[in-house]
């Protein structure tokens, strides 16, 4: 047999029916959903009298809404109550599995998936997010799709799809310190454009990738969506299987090493052949920021503001123009004397147990510039919150000027009130920099943890090098 | 779902890259409950000043664009969230048919669910496009979705190309869903034959894991 890539064994694996020239029927193994995308595929159902045809195999959780303050307090904001409502019932009456907002379960859907260990090596998992892209941390593939998509799924357990092309993302060499998995993925952006990996599959290999932690791996498929691409991937090796390891909704003893046996057979063969590679050095890297309105218009820290004439391409010149009128920035401007107004540390990308040890690794002790209006640390999963808590983490964000937050998804898409003012700007450790993403005309430049804790700490954007960071991943 | 088979239509140009997702649909929006009602707020944020005054120099509110059902737009439409309301508001606006270099992988997979034919053309001819569109008021183009062409009134043709399963859905007005339910028999032998894969282990205390 010649060698196939992780991608085609996972899939060949899941091929409920095939025909020459026509997409394949793909069974799907988790299905995840949230409030925002599924009352409508929920409504089509029922309009056309179908059932969920495997609600164990399918989880809810309401994140992107929620509040991160109170919970106990009403809602005021009626039409996120209305959604609520629509998930609650949905869920009750299809016998969907709710983590609803007073779970101590409840986070972020792609960080609670893995977290709870629903999310386990070599599955199809779908939800309709385009961010589902992190579950390919732990060796599944997995990807983001539409309503109408999310209403299949539901109906069929299954998905239409045509075969991807593969793209082989290999990261040599070491990380420096300060340069985080955030910062890879961001560069990656930078190099391929934000369609450069279009519908095209990912899967993310060497050294720098395989010394990545669990979180560090999630934080680097996240963002491959941001690069056009359908789906990112890391073969699980034993840093996945050690994070795995007794999560409620994996199989304990005899059934876990069985598990791991199968877990194991999951990588490309050597000699498997990708439609395309891209190759990085680690080693090269700065810590990154992007300065413009797409997660492709990065820099390094070192690095200057942009001007449209750089640009050889019309598009590409018209687009920087319009990008910097909105970012309010000039061409040239230092990165480091950007000021910032507002912190946010959170989102699917960088909301786990690392990203909030190394903040608090970096703020201990210090406090916020006074220029900082807000600094928000809103963990992923009230589990991450929970352990966070157990650690004194909570204590040291508070004490350094942050506020501590419930779990969510917050300002990196402000559906709740945790929103961005109109022509501030913010350095937060989310995926898009969209225009109006964070909250209309709002400016918002990408970075990791530890470049928001820095940026929080000088009131503008400074190399995280420069700090005390030897000790953090 | 509505069938797309010939349409013509007056165009109108959106000329930007990477329109994004959230630009089509703002956040605030995706707390609605229907599908319905999207077309009212396709491109809020520059469409309408602050208020819902419309913004004069937005395309979609010069008067010579009212009216326009074949939206034309540059490379990598659509990119960023899955949020299907994107197209439900290029639909409910009345846009039938979008004519772009590239899109977003998802944006594109959406469009075939709500009967929207996402045409795709080289840059080059997308630039002549954009040309005529801009120098002629009221142009129109005619989209035959069985030859695959697009035409004008002055004898331009241009030719797209479209995966053959993607064109029968949406000459047919084909229902996805339908139609995989007739490989029931499929789905149930596959999770027979692989319980590993299809099975969840449950935790030994479900009740705490709600
Ligand atoms: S944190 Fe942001 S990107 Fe992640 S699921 Fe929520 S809204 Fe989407």
């Amino acid at each position: 047999m010649s060698p196939t890539t992780l991608y085609e064994k996972i899939w060949q694996n899941h091929v409920v029916h095939e025909e020459p020239g026509k997409p394949s029927l793909l069974y799907i193994d988790r299905h995840l959903v949230h409030e925002g995308t599924s009352p409508q595929a929920f409504a089509g159902l029922k309009a056309e009298g179908r059932k969920v045809r495997r609600p164990d195999l399918t989880f809810a959780v309401m994140d992107h809404s929620v509040s991160t303050t109170d919970r106990t307090l009403p809602i005021l904001d009626n039409d996120a109550k209305l959604q609520f409502e629509a998930l609650e019932r949905n869920c009750r009456e299809t016998g969907v599995r709710l983590f609803d907002m007073n779970s101590k379960h409840q986070g972020i859907v792609h960080i609670i998936g893995p977290e709870l260990g629903i999310t386990q090596p070599g599955q199809t998992i779908v939800c309709g997010d385009s961010h589902t892209s992190t579950h390919g941390a732990l060796g599944t593939l997995a990807f983001g799709i539409g309503t109408s998509e999310v209403e299949h799924v539901l109906a069929t357990q299954c998905l239409v799809q045509s075969k991807s092309k593969t793209l082989h993302i290999l990261v040599h060499g070491k990380r420096p310190k300060g340069v985080t998995a955030k910062d890879i993925i961001l560069a990656i952006i930078g190099k391929m454009g934000i369609s450069g990996g279009n519908a095209q599959v990912a899967e993310f290999g060497g050294e720098a990738i395989r010394a990545l932690s669990m979180d560090g791996r999630m934080t680097v498929c996240n963002m491959t969506i941001e690069a056009g691409a359908r789906a990112g991937m890391i073969a699980p090796d034993d840093t996945t299987f050690a994070y795995l390891e007794a999560r409620p909704f994996v199989p304990r003893g005899k059934e876990f090493q069985a598990a791991v046996d199968r877990w194991k057979t999951l990588k490309s063969d050597d000699g498997a052949k990708f439609d395309a590679t891209i190759e990085l050095h680690a080693d090269q890297l700065a810590p990154q920021v992007t300065w413009g309105t797409n997660p492709g218009m990065v820099t390094s820290v070192n690095g200057r503001v942009p001007d449209p004439h750089d640009f050889r391409d019309l598009n590409d010149q018209k687009a920087t123009e319009s990008a910097l009128k909105y970012m309010g920035l000039k061409p040239g401007t230092p990165i480091v004397d950007i000021s910032v107004d507002r912190v946010f540390i959170g989102s699917c990308t960088n909301s786990r147990l690392d990203d909030l040890r190394a903040a608090a690794h970096l703020l201990a002790g210090k406090h916020v510039a006074k220029n900082i209006k807000q600094a928000l640390i809103v963990p992923g999963s009230r589990g991450i919150k929970a352990q966070a808590e157990k650690e004194g983490l909570d204590k040291v964000f508070i004490a350094a000027g942050f506020e501590w937050r419930d779990a969510g998804c917050s300002m990196c898409i402000g559906m709740n009130a945790d929103v961005l003012p109109p022509h501030e700007r913010s350095a937060s450790t989310s995926n898009r920099n969209f225009e109006g993403r964070q909250g209309r005309d709002s400016r918002t430049h990408l970075v990791s943890p530890i470049m928001a804790a820095a940026a929080a700490l000088a009131g503008h954007f400074v190399d995280v090098r420069e700090f005390d960071v030897a000790h953090v991943e | 779902m509505q069938p797309f088979t010939t349409h013509t239509g007056l165009v109108m140009p959106l000329d930007r890259v990477n329109v994004d997702t959230d630009q089509m649909v703002p956040k605030q929006f995706l707390k609605c409950l229907t599908r319905e009602g999207f077309g009212r707020i396709l491109f809020y944020d520059w469409r309408y000043l602050p208020g819902e005054k419309p913004n004069p120099e937005f395309v979609l509110n010069l008067p010579r664009y009212k009216g326009a059902s074949i939206l034309l737009a540059r490379t990598n439409f659509g990119c960023g969230s899955s949020r299907e309301h994107a197209p439900w508001g290029v639909k409910d606006y009345g846009f039938r048919a979008i004519i772009a270099p590239s899109y977003a992988d998802i944006f594109y997979n959406n469009c075939f669910k709500n009967g929207i034919l996402p045409a795709i053309l080289t840059e080059a001819e997308v630039d002549q496009l954009f040309q005529h569109t801009e120098s002629e008021q009221g142009y129109s183009l005619s989209i035959d979705l069985p030859t695959q062409t697009i035409k004008d009134a002055y004898g331009h043709i241009y030719n797209f190309e479209i995966a053959p399963s993607r064109k029968e859905v949406l000459l047919k007005g084909l229902d996805d869903i339908a139609t995989s339910l007739l490989h029931a028999d499929s789905i149930a032998t596959y999770e027979k034959s692989h319980p590993s894969a299809a099975t969840m282990f449950d935790p030994v205390d479900i009740k705490n894991y709600r």
